[in-house]
């Protein structure tokens, strides 16, 4: 089946995605890969507020090319999500409801998006070029330093990608 | 003796940097067409059709092919003949990874120090490979390697009595363990033979051989077709969502190596595998 959904997810937009189903997502969504997890997780256990709010919205695991003069954004793919799998439990415990990204999650993350009723979501990895048209706008919003690993806000029209893992915890991935 | 201008070498990698990330080489488009026939999926062919739509992007575009432009691997191929003049070979090396990447807009994913972990900026240092020939030539290789597939390699010791069998075995369990991880449908370099860091050497340069061109030798030419076959009957599949195109080719290097050993490494590439050669 083929959705348009639209972000931050409500609990009713997540309950319709079943694993397999095909989704346009419309919306502010927010890139973050290994490092800026690392910070966010540090941040949280210091207490501190987090440069975004996680309730209901969505992270994009991804660290993009330079844009050039008169571009949004480079090349702009998934990356391989497990390596965030130490981070997201957490995350999704807070109120995260959506993660965009490749490949296969630990059972603990599968648990996690269980419980919080949470989504996982698959884009096509090495498909950049392709995927950065989508993106309609992007800014830094934290940790600048961190180059192509820095979170940004990023506004995406009809962004492409498959239910990998839904609500249920049913998963696309066969072992 | 020849005299080469360090120069020339920043020149060529510079321009080989930016060009081999916007397209492939004539070999991996060939194979990414035959999979859209080969596909039997649905799912499997929308994708194959999806990364054809985004070459074509990146081609006219000057857009990255995949935003992990990757670690710059460079193997030079230096003829004994020549000198080189104008500053140490190594910075003229990295110096042109340095302006490729920056001018090109690709992506800086090298880090210092594995632990400390801070950004170098531009890139480098590019991994560099040596080796002396005769003659009086240049040839550099250019393989920039995506992580996503990088992670998923691995190099077994396997016993001398595993033989044939063992190879086979050790590779499909790699492949398979990399599984939707590494992108698929991959490329898969295999290095037989010689020491445990000859094995994963060999593995990386059988990557950057063209994928249509099969080892010279026989028994490594028929152990390619059957490690092919058997990674397609995983049915791992185009972005790793089911297929069965799960592998574009299997290139296999081999070493002597010693009487107790058998060392496999397996160097699994993603599906913009990219390589590009240049003399000078």
């Amino acid at each position: 089946m083929d959705h348009k959904i639209t972000t931050p997810l409500t609990a009713e937009t997540i309950q319709q995605l079943k694993t397999g189903d095909m989704v346009k997502i419309t919306g502010i969504i927010y890139s973050a890969r290994d490092a800026a997890h690392k910070k966010l997780i540090e941040l949280i256990e210091a207490g501190k507020e987090l440069p975004f709010e996680l309730n209901g919205n969505v992270i994009y695991y991804l660290g993009p090319t330079p844009a050039r003069d008169g571009q949004v954004i480079g090349s702009a793919g998934p990356t391989t999500s497990s390596r965030m799998d130490k981070y997201t439990p957490k995350l999704l415990e807070l109120g995260l409801k959506g993660m965009i990204g490749k490949g296969r999650r630990s059972p603990k993350v599968i648990q996690a998006i269980v419980e919080n009723r949470a989504v996982y979501l698959a884009a096509v990895g090495g498909a950049g070029a392709l995927l950065s048209k989508c993106i309609k706008s992007s800014k830094v919003i934290a940790f600048d330093e961190l180059g192509t690993e820095a979170v940004r806000e990023m506004y995406v029209e009809d962004f492409p990608a498959i239910v990998a893992i839904d609500s249920e915890g049913n998963n696309i991935y066969k072992d | 003796m020849r005299e080469i201008d360090v120069s020339k070498i920043t020149d060529a990698l510079c321009e080989m940097c930016m060009s081999i990330n916007y397209e492939l080489s004539d070999d991996m488009k060939k194979a990414l067409k035959e999979a859209q026939q080969k596909e039997t999926a649905p799912l499997g062919k929308q994708i194959l059709k999806i990364l054809d739509e985004n070459m074509e992007i990146a081609k006219t575009e000057k857009i990255p092919i995949c935003q992990d432009t990757g670690m710059a691997v460079v193997f030079l191929k230096v003829g004994q003949e020549v000198h080189f003049i104008g500053g140490p070979l190594e910075d003229a090396v990295n110096e042109g990874v340095r302006k490729g990447y920056t001018e090109g807009y690709l992506r800086k994913s090298v880090v210092s120090d594995p632990l400390l972990r801070v950004n170098t900026n531009d890139n480098t240092p590019a991994v560099i490979h040596y080796e002396i020939v005769p003659g009086e030539d240049v040839e550099i290789t250019l393989a920039p390697k995506g992580f996503g597939s990088e992670n998923m390699s691995r190099v077994y010791m396997l016993k001398p009595a595993d033989g044939e069998e063992g190879v086979v075995t050790a590779v499909v369990d790699a492949v398979k363990l990399a599984g939707p991880n590494a992108c698929p449908p991959v490329v898969v370099g295999v290095g037989i033979g010689g020491t445990f860091e000859k094995a994963a050497l060999l593995s990386k340069k059988a990557l950057a051989r063209p994928v249509d061109r099969a080892s010279e030798k026989e028994h490594i030419r028929k152990l390619e077709e059957e490690i092919l076959e058997k990674i397609n009957q995983l049915e791992i599949g185009p972005a790793g969502l089911g297929g069965s195109v799960s592998c574009l080719g299997v290139n296999i290097e081999t070493y002597p190596t010693h009487i107790a050993g058998l060392p496999v490494a397996v160097n699994i590439c993603c599906h913009v595998n990219r390589h590009i050669v240049r003399t000078i």
